[in-house]
């Protein structure tokens, strides 16, 4: 396949919008130009693909599949609700990897038989990874999706089931390149799907989001490599550019929480979590006050942090906790918001969020900023969060979040919990905030519960 | 292009992948995320060279199943991305109604 000058050269020029486009995405100021790029490139590279005067067979197919993928992708990215945003990412990240997946099964069976080592190599290396992007993001996806538990899945000697499917693998790769028949590909994908499931099976609650940028990287990887098998060079350089950014976001996610790769992905979370659910603790005392108390007690403080957390934004009450904010600031207390890094679904969610119900973008402190201050707060109001302002990551070792850092909103002189119930967060444990002798809890729907105290705030 | 001229174009495109994101802050580790979940939507071409050069019916109908789950992923993936950064335009409309708000 002789492809012309000038197709090299604009696959040159969408290369480089791709780099662009990254580097764009880095920086507030310009992310919304990085998408522009970033599609228009794609774009380009796709029109540009069908005047190379490659023999194109099948073309109504293609074009009503392009159709077809074009209108679900746009009407499921426009549809959803800005909560549900990061298991839509990460199912689009699946289908990503099941088409790189796809690519190679088909160029497998168009070469019969004919290739070289090196092609073998890279058409494997794409279904193996391809497969393992698309069925881990799918459980990924379910997790999210709270169709499955959040919680870790621990199967009886899953670590071992685990392994053994991954050396299942890889043996049953290195025969697939040694003698290439399609009934070891297919083998190979049943055990690349299978082992995608049982490695994201035990990752649970905050961790997610962490697989999910592995799982981008991975799919990046899968599409570098079927460049490779492919011969295109556009392929090649984009896949190397997701999987290259993607690890090392994982590696900068991973960090935000206070634990190293390994330990997400192996270490607690797929231990023994059972002892760390101490349901024992919903019998105790807690003390709940009714609106107006809370309200009396933001009124009169000299300082106010808000912890806005993923129960705010399933109720979506961040205009209403705006107005909250609004209110104090204009009796003249002291208002901020701490942001946990993964504060919401993934790290920068609430961010979005808040950005959403446009709450002022200086008033967002990020948790290094903001922890110092909490010794000198009077009230800290925690709109449904939990995990990240739990004191058992600092103190309990046997805790899954142990080791993450959080909030410190324990040093604040009084604490107020907006919470639906004493169910605990995301990661399934229990805080031991809740009962303490200086936290307040309001039960309820956090928009309800805070238009009742806004309303109490407005008549004080 | 040959095996050599292909792992230079790898090994530098990874340097050039760390490079990029190397700056990026906290607040935009998702849109970042998920910008990059649409690039690798570039697939699609995979997906319509394949299915191009196809010749039995098995290849036709997994190629075109490529096609298909590429276009979802590519525009999904910048539509979704675009969305989310559009939460973080209107800062100059949002200061002038808190302006109103505290009056």
């Amino acid at each position: 396949m002789s492809t012309p000058t000038w197709a090299q050269l604009t696959n040159l020029g969408v290369a480089v919008l791709f780099i662009l486009s990254l580097k764009a995405l880095s920086s507030p100021k310009s992310a919304r130009l990085g998408t522009v790029l970033g599609a228009f490139g794609a774009t380009a590279a796709t029109v540009l693909l069908f005047f190379t005067g490659i023999e194109l067979d099948n073309l109504a197919v293609i074009i009503i599949m392009i159709a077809i993928g074009s209108v679900i992708g746009w009407v499921s990215a426009r549809r959803v609700k800005m909560t549900a945003m990061p298991q839509l990412v990460a199912l689009f990240n699946g289908v990503g990897g099941g088409a790189a997946g796809l690519v190679a099964v088909v160029e497998f069976l168009h070469a019969d038989g004919e290739g070289s080592f090196l092609f073998w190599l890279f058409t494997i290396v794409t279904v193996i990874i391809g497969s393992v992007a698309f069925s881990g993001s799918i459980v990924t996806y379910l997790k999210l999706q709270e169709v499955m538990t959040t919680r870790p899945v621990v199967l009886p000697a899953g670590k071992w089931v685990t392994i053994l499917v991954a050396l299942a693998t890889v043996a049953v790769a290195v025969w697939a390149i040694v003698n290439p028949a399609f009934w070891l590909i297919l083998l190979l994908l049943a055990l690349s799907l299978i082992f995608g499931v049982l490695f994201v099976l035990p990752v649970g609650g905050a961790d997610v989001p962490i697989v999910i940028s592995l799982l981008n990287a991975c799919t990046g990887l899968a599409v570098a490599a079927s460049g490779y098998v492919l011969n295109n060079v556009l392929l090649l350089i984009a896949g190397t550019l997701v999987g290259a950014s993607g690890t090392l976001l994982t590696t900068l996610m991973a960090k935000a929480m206070g634990r190293p790769l390994t330990a997400t992905l192996f270490g607690a979370f797929s231990g023994t979590t059972a002892g760390s659910t101490a349901t024992s603790n919903s019998d105790r005392p807690v003390r709940s006050g009714a609106p107006n108390d809370i309200a009396i007690m933001l009124g009169f403080a000299n300082k106010v942090i808000l912890v806005p957390g993923y129960g705010l934004a399933v109720a979506q009450a961040q205009s209403t906790l705006r107005e909250l904010a609004e209110l104090l600031a204009s009796r003249g207390v002291d208002v901020d918001y701490a942001i946990h890094p993964v504060a919401g679904r993934m790290p920068g969610h609430m961010n979005v969020l808040l950005a959403e119900a446009n709450v002022p973008y200086e008033q967002l402190k990020e948790m290094d900023e903001i922890n110092p201050e909490f010794a000198s707060t009077d009230v800290v109001l925690v709109v449904g969060a939990n995990d990240v302002v739990n004191p058992a990551a600092r103190t309990d070792t046997s805790a899954p979040i142990y080791g993450m850092p959080i909030l410190d909103v324990d040093a604040a002189g009084q604490v107020v919990f907006l919470k639906r119930s004493m169910r605990p967060g995301f990661a399934g444990i229990e805080n031991e905030l809740l009962f303490d002798p200086k936290t307040t809890l309001l039960f309820g729907d956090a928009k309800e519960s805070l238009t009742k105290v806004v309303s109490s705030l407005k008549s004080l | 292009m040959d095996g050599v001229a292909l792992l230079t174009i790898f090994v530098l495109s990874i340097f050039v992948g760390f490079e990029v994101v190397s700056k990026v802050s906290t607040v935009l580790h998702t849109p970042l995320m998920s910008g990059a979940n649409a690039i690798h939507g570039i697939v699609l071409i995979g997906g319509i060279i394949v299915t191009g050069a196809a010749e039995t019916p098995l290849e036709v109908i997994l190629g075109a199943l490529a096609v298909l789950l590429g276009a979802i992923n590519l525009v999904g993936g910048f539509a979704v991305t675009d969305r989310m950064l559009e939460m973080f335009k209107p800062k100059k409309p949002a200061a002038a109604s808190d302006r109103e708000g505290e009056a």
